[in-house]
């Protein structure tokens, strides 16, 4: 316990064993923020393409438009969304109030996030 | 009469670790520590385990069931059919001493670093030193090994004690709680919390530390200076 290295801390962060819906939501919260972390940084990469001139650009825009990033897209609208509807959830819950009512509220901003994820998707698709 | 798969983790840090089924049939209206008092009894006198008074309110019979922390004394073999398999674990995130057993006294450390004043009043009068324990708190640990945070630093006080904190600051009693209250806003106080709401989940005693620490939150940010 004294000389945890830091795998195990990282282990102790996502061991969903014997987890409930408040452990799950924090599982998933620190999931959906190493994603975005992620995503910010790929995303500036990206952004590189457009110093390099208009055919690397278009060639970028070309590769996204691939049906994979229409499910890669999904995937970061539902990280976007769950990371900042839970953190209503947890900002209330970390200020005392509502803590018999924690497993409600993880469903009710999971369902929420499904939701409008979905909707997002069929924006996205029917713009396309 | 139900039959039950005890499936124990068994070993030591330094013997390393395996589990070991054993099979008990017990009263349908008994607890998983009298199967594991059975297996101590009439199948392997080397098993580790610690209990005590046998109706929550000792608190060192803490262990996780199928992985998840309960008071092994409360709870009841009739939440699992018959002839199922029951997986017992140690606590998480306290140093592992062999077996169900682990030591307690990171918890009871940082019990005593909050310098909780206060007995439930039923000790009050047998107790060689009263004042030693936090009202409802059993002092089980299964709030510090369900806390994803205590698991990942050891500096976090964690829920058990910041609850008493709260306690403390609520009815001081004309105890002098400046140090403990310092100790509450520190780095790993209060503000490390995640909210993964476990601990209040896991308690057996409807201690709340989760609602506690918010308090705590309210205490520290809106207080009169």
């Amino acid at each position: 316990m004294d000389n945890q290295t830091t795998w195990q801390k990282i282990w102790a962060w996502i061991d969903y064993r014997g987890r409930r819906e408040g452990g799950i939501g924090f599982i998933l919260m620190r999931l959906t923020a190493i994603g975005l972390v992620v995503y910010l940084l790929l995303h500036l990469t990206m952004l590189t393409n457009l110093a390099r001139g208009p055919e690397a650009w278009d060639g970028f825009i070309h590769l996204v438009e691939h049906p994979f990033f229409i499910l890669a897209d999904a995937v970061l609208i539902f990280g976007l969304l769950y990371h900042a509807i839970n953190g209503i959830r947890v900002g209330i819950l970390g200020l005392g109030w509502g803590s018999r009512l924690q497993a409600p509220l993880f469903w009710g901003a999971f369902a929420l996030t499904v939701i409008l994820t979905v909707a997002a998707v069929a924006a996205i698709v029917s713009i396309g | 009469m139900r039959t039950l798969k005890l499936r124990i983790l068994r070993g030591s840090p330094t013997l390393g670790r395996q589990y070991q089924t054993f099979t008990v049939t017990l009263p349908d209206e008994a607890n998983i520590i009298d199967g594991v008092e059975q297996i101590f009894g009439h199948q392997d006198h080397s098993l580790m385990f610690r209990h005590a008074c046998h109706h929550a309110s000792c608190g060192l019979c803490g262990a996780r069931v199928n992985g998840r922390e309960r008071l092994m004394c409360i709870t009841p073999v009739s939440e699992f059919p018959d002839g199922a398999t029951v997986t017992l674990e140690p606590l998480r995130n306290f140093p592992w001493v062999g077996d169900l057993a682990v030591d307690v006294k990171p918890l009871l450390q940082k019990m005593d670093m909050v310098g909780l004043p206060y007995s439930r009043e039923d000790e009050l009068a047998d107790s060689p030193e009263p004042g030693n324990r936090f009202e409802d708190c059993i002092e089980c640990g299964l709030c510090m090994s369900a806390c994803p945070v205590v698991g990942s630093s050891t500096k976090y006080l964690g829920p058990a004690p910041l609850a008493g904190l709260a306690r403390l600051i609520q009815e001081p009693r004309e105890v002098d709680f400046s140090k403990a209250c310092a100790l509450g806003k520190s780095p790993h106080g209060v503000w490390r919390c995640h909210s993964a709401m476990e601990c209040t989940e896991v308690c057996p005693s409807d201690v709340d530390p989760s609602q506690a620490i918010g308090w705590l939150r309210r205490f520290y940010t809106f207080k009169k200076k």
